[in-house]
């Protein structure tokens, strides 16, 4: 059966012309980059070039830019580093509601070696409003982190204009930009952000990569400590083929965006579009407009979501959901309810993430399929009564 | 993460629906877990001779579902009491851990419907006498 994949939020898969970028590190160049003989002089000009591609596309300087292993290591050393370096200045941190668990977490452990963590609502849409940053700040404040676009509902924040404020204020801000570097523009200067987190693998790129922008004077304590790889501030033998990879993965997403986002947001919007009118008692999650281009995030009523992604997968599709089931734990998506949904709605949900390989017929596919395996999991559902609606809607 | 049963029970649900006259109805579980089970029985001179059921939950809450109604057919009243969610999980080849506590709801929906059950016949009992 053709599989048709539709969870590239969750990752992507690499590219062929990334794992040929790889290959040479993986194989014969095995030199560690802090050795002054010639196998350690070529591993440092591979990863000296990464560093300068990289940081040419997000408008920083190579000096800038911190490999790490991946998003949520980045969001880790934003957060903690800069909350322990900073300690002196204070202890108040800024976040959002709807934020990945890697910052979420990781300020929530902030909180048991008293820093005071103020966690900002978002409203329906899932937007941060810029005047409840302001109005949150204090004398203390010494951070804020607000994602760059949300990987469950793909709203996008207003992150230059919350920039704005805070430069006036001179209070650190971080952005998990995890799903939007590779994805739609993502430049530092731009956006006025002090640290900024990426992932290779969410851009047709390796696993286990990733790297954190900090920008130039930013203070931060680091989270591993050892040698002096990465200017000191994240010490361990660099990953020089998954770096090397990340580089060319970025390159290329850079090279095809604009065409990439008119096709997906195209393809996104013909899904929406007949989800909703395909079946009723469907909300949409997320913004209507300022959303990724790849992301539909759906609510159907009266129904379970892994049930859903059971039967969905059953016909060769491949997809998530935010229901407690799916999560492994026994809450729904702490996204969705900051959306104002109720529970039982939360559990309904299914998101779809399209990427560059998704076709128009993948999209004609999961048209055809959806309502049926709704229709069954309502009809076999307690909370749905058909003939009660068909009388009142 | 499931066995072979859980998603036969899943994919082919037995007894899916309700049954109109049903001699006892029971509902467990709620919206805020995201597992809710409804089973509908009838029974005939002390015996379960139909059993139905909707469930609103995960592929374990729906096969849960479906096996009990399995069991439960042509067991006295006294032999359905003795049905254990644990019980229920077994003869599905077992449930993934994490399953085993919210989406394990079908003995606990049935003893309510067994209950509804009594009640009705004790309050028959009541009016005859």
């Amino acid at each position: 059966m053709n599989r048709i994949y539709l969870d590239h939020a969750s990752t992507t898969p690499m590219r062929p012309e990334v794992l040929e970028a790889m290959l040479p590190f993986l194989k014969g160049e095995y030199g560690n980059p802090s050795s002054i003989y010639g196998e350690g002089r070529e591993a440092r000009k591979a990863l000296d070039r990464a560093r300068d591609r990289i940081a040419t596309i997000l408008g920083a300087s190579p000096r800038e830019i911190i490999f790490t292993s991946g998003g949520s290591e980045a969001d880790n050393l934003a957060i903690k580093g800069a909350a322990f370096a900073l300690r002196d200045r204070g202890n108040h941190i800024i976040t959002s509601a709807i934020e990945h668990h890697a910052v979420y977490n990781t300020c929530r452990y902030l909180e048991k070696h008293g820093f005071r963590i103020t966690v900002l609502p978002v409203d329906s849409y899932g937007l941060v409003d810029p005047s409840a940053v302001a109005a949150a700040l204090t004398p203390e404040t010494i951070l804020v982190s607000i994602m760059h676009a949300n990987n469950e509902i793909g709203t996008i924040q207003p992150i230059a204009e919350i920039s704005k404020i805070l430069k006036e204020r001179k209070i650190l801000f971080h952005t998990d930009a995890v799903q939007t570097v590779g994805h739609i523009p993502v430049n530092v200067q731009e956006l006025g952000v002090d640290l900024l987190s990426l992932s290779a693998h969410k851009f047709y790129g390796p696993k286990g990569v990733g790297a954190l922008y900090v920008r130039r004077g930013v203070r931060l304590d680091p989270l591993i400590h050892g040698g002096a790889q990465e200017h000191n501030r994240r010490a361990g033998t660099e990953n020089v083929a998954g770096i090397v990879g990340m580089a060319e993965a970025l390159v290329l997403a850079a090279s095809e965006m604009d065409k990439e986002i008119e096709r997906q947001q195209e393809l996104r919007d013909k899904l929406i579009t007949g989800i909703m009118e395909s079946i009723p008692h469907t909300r949409l999650n997320g913004h209507p407009k300022k959303r990724l281009p790849g992301n539909v995030n759906v609510c159907f009523e009266f129904i379970e979501g892994e049930s859903l992604l059971l039967n969905l997968d059953m016909q060769g599709i491949a997809a998530s959901s935010g229901s407690a089931c799916t999560s492994g734990s026994l809450e729904p998506s702490h996204v969705l309810l900051a959306l104002g949904l109720p529970h039982e709605i939360a559990h309904g949900s299914l998101r779809l993430t399209l990427g560059r390989g998704t076709s128009a017929a993948d999209i004609d596919n999961v048209l055809e399929a959806l309502p049926g395996i709704v229709d069954r999991l309502r009809q076999m559902s307690p909370l749905y009564d058909a003939d009660a609606f068909c009388k009142t809607h | 993460m499931y066995s072979e049963k859980v998603m036969d029970h899943f994919t082919n649900p037995r007894n899916v629906g309700e049954i109109p006259d049903a001699d006892g109805v029971g509902t467990e579980g709620n919206a805020v877990c995201g597992d809710i089970m409804k089973l509908w029985i009838k029974v005939e001179d002390g015996r379960i001779v139909d059993a139905r059921f909707k469930t609103f939950g995960c592929g374990a809450a729906i096969a849960t579902s479906s096996m009990i109604t399995e069991l439960v057919k042509g067991k006295t009243i006294e032999e359905a009491l003795q049905i254990s969610n644990t019980a229920v999980a077994e003869a599905l080849d077992g449930l993934p851990p994490v399953k085993m506590h919210c989406s394990n709801l079908a003995a606990d929906a049935l003893r309510k419907a067994i209950d509804d059950y009594l009640a009705k016949q004790k309050g028959a009992e009541d009016n005859n006498g």
